[in-house]
């Protein structure tokens, strides 16, 4: 089957910013994404995690998407005005998808 | 004396007390125990609908008058003003940054609403009958604490705060202070009739569901506390239970000031001494991204609520009783 060249960015970062991202990536023309929970994890602010936990202070999500390359420094410069001062990590992998008219 | 200590050792052996003892302790033992997040969201939203709106059929029983604004008006002053003692007192007492303490500082202006339910809870169980009212105080408290965080921010620190488009708006549409003042309002507008319709759903599970939700604090407390152990230094500790004690002198002053009842000054006492874990800490990761969270979520969460739970409110008992003659 033919397959087609694509950027899968993965952003985690704070759940208080989550919208803030989903607004930034909109805003730069990225209108596909999937935001979803993260359970828990560790890092430089040391363990945490979101178990019975009621406030959104301490809970992080991850967002998703898949672009085209072409399209990837328009996406991060706009992940990296929300996350630049935020607990989060951005990571970009190369990946293949089947409908390329759809990224 | 006496009577306080007798306050101290009920409350310390109220089921509310040791389910929340108990969750402490299982997070300490490692134990698997948990509680969803959705269930602890679901158990916080029935707590809020049922206290705001027996606080609003309240109201409707006893009609509105000066004190109500005047108490409304005075929560506001107090969150704005606590921050500021709670930050010189930071500043004095430990070596947090400016940052770190204009932080901590916001969440000890504002209000944990779990404190002020279980306070309401004791002191009905005492005999008194707070002002319905005390839960739009509550409300009111929860925002003003951030601004005041901000504006030391701005007038002390190096590090901006991030003031950006709705944040305001989110503060003030915090999910728990909309369903605490709509229910309060519902409450205050539909009165006794329409407590008689749903008193067997906010009535008699109250305790109940009080338990449980106190048990997941438990178990969230005692995960904060394990984990960020690091960050708890001597004086961040003394300051974790010294400044809910002037908080509650400040509000103990404030309700005297405006003629409350004995039960309504203990839970101006509770306000003013309680910190937030909800609002605060969320708006703070927005605005001022720079500063800890373990620091304020632990002092928060981890020695100012069970300080409050398990010997504040007996104290704030026992001192409205003896200041008021109540």
């Amino acid at each position: 089957m033919q397959t087609h060249t694509a950027k899968r960015v993965e952003i985690i970062i704070e759940a208080v910013m989550e919208e803030r991202l989903t607004a930034a990536l909109r805003k730069a023309g990225v209108t596909g994404f999937t935001v979803m929970p993260v359970l828990g994890g560790s890092g430089r602010s040391g363990q945490w995690t979101q178990e019975g936990e009621i406030g959104r202070a301490r809970g992080m999500v991850n967002v998703a998407c898949i672009i085209r390359p072409d399209r990837l420094d328009t996406l991060l410069d706009a992940a990296f005005e929300v996350v630049d001062r935020h607990i989060g990590v951005v990571s970009v992998v190369d990946c293949e998808v089947l409908r390329a008219e759809r990224f | 004396m006496d009577g306080t200590l007798a306050i101290a050792a009920n409350n310390l052996t109220s089921p509310i007390i040791l389910f929340f003892i108990l969750g402490v302790a299982a997070a300490f033992a490692r134990s698997d125990l948990s509680i969803p997040e959705a269930v602890a969201k679901g158990l916080s939203i029935y707590l809020l609908l049922a206290i705001g709106f027996k606080g609003g059929v309240s109201v409707a029983g006893h009609g509105v008058d000066t004190t109500l604004v005047l108490s409304l008006l005075a929560g506001a002053v107090l969150s704005f003003a606590l921050p500021v003692i709670a930050f010189a007192l930071l500043r004095g007492i430990t070596r947090l940054s400016v940052t770190d303490a204009a932080a901590v500082a916001g969440h000890y202006g504002s209000i944990s609403i779990v404190t002020f339910v279980a306070a309401s809870s004791v002191a009905t169980s005492a005999g008194l009958s707070p002002e319905g009212y005390m839960v739009a105080v509550a409300a009111v408290m929860e925002a003003p604490a951030i601004l005041s965080a901000l504006w030391i921010i701005a007038r002390f620190g190096t590090t901006s705060a991030d003031m950006e488009e709705g944040l305001i708006r989110e503060i003030l549409l915090n999910g728990s202070i909309v369903l605490l003042v709509g229910s309060f309002f519902i409450g205050w507008a539909t009165g006794d009739e329409g407590m008689q319709l749903i008193a067997p759903f906010i009535e008699e599970p109250f305790q109940g569901v009080l338990c449980l939700f106190l048990l997941d604090m438990g178990l969230v407390a005692g995960r904060g506390l394990r984990e960020a152990r690091s960050v708890l230094t001597a004086g961040l500790f003394a300051f974790g239970v010294l400044m809910p004690i002037i908080g509650a002198g400040v509000g103990a002053a404030t309700g005297l000031l405006l003629g409350l009842s004995p039960g309504g000054v203990m839970l101006f006492m509770t306000l003013a001494a309680s910190a937030s874990y909800i609002a605060v800490p969320a708006a703070m990761r927005v605005a001022l991204p720079e500063a800890n969270p373990s620091i304020y979520l632990t002092l928060s969460l981890a020695v100012t609520f069970p300080f409050n739970l398990t010997l504040g409110i007996p104290i704030y008992l026992a001192t409205s009783r003896a200041l008021t003659g109540g």
